[in-house]
């Protein structure tokens, strides 16, 4: 029963001279989300297609669905593979039902399952335009049914919210939430993208083909150290005059700005409560983006100390 | 099986959408028609003209029109799609890589054959209906399925060429090299050859040589049964060759399916 649905034991892929990947591990359970978030050139792509099969790794272990996902076993695993490549431009002179009714055939779906997933990211009313008159939201759209076709037990998103639009961004969360709950098992590679944070279980930061980073954004706070920030409205200064407040003040001293450990965040959010001038508060836990940009600062540290290679 | 007809239908689908079956059909047509009546123009008279004379003009001009056409409809098959993105997706896809290159020659080479077959068929059938004559039936059924395995050969051989480059600029550069060397290039090579070496070259060898071109090939299939007044250059000698219209259409088809295997090869050993 908990078999991961992918597996990747010390997965090493180099091209010629360069390492793309570095010993890479993961195991991504049935119903979870992975956030994979590096720079370009970072090795995302090359661990989607290695997971895909499209690629063979130089060494290392892969198991998607129990089967390595190169050899001919796979054939019935990529039958339950969704994958949205990125910047994929589908045959430009084919109407979107009609590309997506080829991709459905080669699953083993008909016109129906087709005409189903159009209405599903709502482009129905343009499917029987011609693909070159879509605009780029509406082409995305359009990967976007072609990955879920056949209900997928493992997606595989590059990129996926590019080109979409706010209401189409909060749509497709809501459906890569559906699809969670119903069981399948999600790969969201991007750029770090504000509003995904919600919608993962776990995030991988990778850099130059090492993985920096791994597990719950909780836990990657919490490892990086990184500080909550309080904003109290109303105190008047009373703030300076609290020895246990002011060690965390911010140092930059303009603002009244409370930079606390996540282990002090309850404490002190009690602390400051406490007083009766306050108006208003504002804690502001790090974001996504914080935690890359910390991880990320790290390696660069490490690697100009000459403690890594 | 069902998944290379799924690739198969929507190769051939495309042909018809982009105008590539009309057009060639047309083409081949036109040119089949007009050479039928007026071929024999040039010594004085309009009308149909002797078996032999259409046949030995056509032959010459879809020798280099074929091939042309072949490899201009089939270049970016791969290259086209690996641009795009596409080629990638439909590798993640349950689908092998010898399904899909199988389902493109199927759906691109249908297309080729179609065309030939209706563009020139239909001169087969106004020449019939002149002549009322059973030969006319036969000599044309040889041209046309000759003239659908060079087709067919070329196709092959534009595959490999989109399998091998990794933009479709490139892709066309090489298929127009590709079609001067068959076309034009090997012929005078041989010529420079019959004449140039200073022992010359048997005739054997010289057929032997042909072999080597699938444009010779076709050409020695359509003009070996026909009078020997029609045709002249290099060609001439190499007629008297022993070799069968059976070995001969042997060959025209190993040179399908040996381009066909190739690209196959080619495509397996392929990272996207």
């Amino acid at each position: 029963m908990n078999t991961p649905i992918v597996s990747l034991t010390n997965v090493c892929k180099s091209y010629k001279q360069l390492d793309v990947l570095k010993s890479v591990n993961l195991d991504l359970q049935q119903g979870e989300v992975l956030g994979l978030f590096g720079h370009n050139g970072a090795g995302k792509t090359t661990m989607m297609k290695l997971i895909l099969g499209v690629t063979t790794a130089n060494s290392g272990h892969i198991e998607v669905m129990g089967v390595a996902p190169d050899s001919k076993e796979a054939w019935h695993m990529r039958e339950r593979v969704g994958y949205l490549p990125e910047n994929v431009s589908f045959y430009e002179q084919l109407s979107g039902l009609e590309v997506l009714t080829y991709f459905a055939k080669l699953k083993g779906f008909n016109k129906q399952h087709a005409l189903m997933l159009l209405e599903q990211v709502g482009i129905t009313h343009a499917m029987k335009r011609q693909v070159k008159t879509y605009s780029k939201g509406m082409r995305q759209r359009l990967g976007l049914a072609q990955a879920f076709i056949g209900k997928p037990k493992l997606l595989i998103l590059d990129e996926p919210t590019v080109g979409l639009d706010p209401i189409a961004t909060a749509a497709f969360y809501q459906t890569v939430d559906q699809l969670k709950s119903q069981g399948t098992s999600v790969i969201l590679c991007s750029h770090v993208l504000p509003g995904v944070e919600q919608h993962i279980d776990r995030a991988m930061i990778l850099s130059a083909g090492k993985v920096l980073a791994i597990g719950t954004l909780d836990k990657l706070r919490r490892d990086a150290g990184l500080l909550v920030a309080i904003k109290p409205y109303g105190l008047n200064g009373a703030l300076r005059q609290d020895s246990q407040l002011l060690k965390y003040l911010s140092s930059d001293n303009k603002s009244d700005t409370l930079l606390v450990p996540e282990a002090e965040k309850l404490a002190t959010l009690r602390q400051i409560l406490a007083y009766e001038s306050i108006k208003d508060i504002e804690v502001e836990t790090a974001n996504l983006q914080q935690v890359y940009q910390h991880y990320l600062q790290q390696e660069q540290a490490a690697t100009s100390n000459g403690v890594a290679p | 099986m069902k998944h290379i007809l799924i690739v198969a239908n929507k190769e051939f689908h495309d042909g018809l959408r982009n105008r590539w079956l009309v057009s060639i059909t047309i083409i081949f047509a036109i040119l089949s028609i007009g050479l039928t009546y007026f071929g024999a123009a040039a010594s004085g008279a309009v009308g149909v003209t002797s078996l032999s004379t259409t046949v030995a003009s056509l032959a010459s001009l879809a020798v280099f029109l074929i091939p042309l056409i072949a490899l201009l409809l089939s270049y970016d098959s791969f290259v086209g799609e690996q641009e795009g993105g596409t080629l990638l997706l439909l590798l993640t896809y349950p689908l092998s890589k010898a399904q899909l290159l199988l389902g493109k020659f199927i759906g691109q080479g249908g297309i080729i054959a179609l065309a030939t077959l209706l563009g020139f068929g239909s001169s087969a059938a106004v020449l019939y209906l002149q002549h009322n004559d059973v030969q006319v039936i036969t000599t044309f059924s040889t041209f046309i399925s000759s003239a659908i395995l060079l087709g067919l050969s070329f196709t092959a051989i534009a595959y490999i060429i989109s399998l091998l480059v990794s933009e479709k600029s490139k892709a066309a550069g090489f298929a127009l090299i590709t079609w001067f060397l068959f076309s034009l290039a090997f012929d005078l090579a041989l010529l420079a050859l019959l004449v140039g070496v200073e022992q010359g070259i048997s005739q054997q060898g010289l057929t032997q040589l042909m072999m080597l071109n699938p444009s010779d090939i076709f050409r020695l299939v359509n003009l070996a049964g026909l009078d020997s007044s029609d045709v002249n250059g290099a060609l001439a000698i190499a007629i008297k060759s022993s070799l069968s219209q059976g070995q001969l259409f042997s060959i025209l088809a190993a040179w399908v399916a040996v381009p066909l295997l190739a690209a196959t090869f080619i495509f397996k050993k392929k990272t996207i």
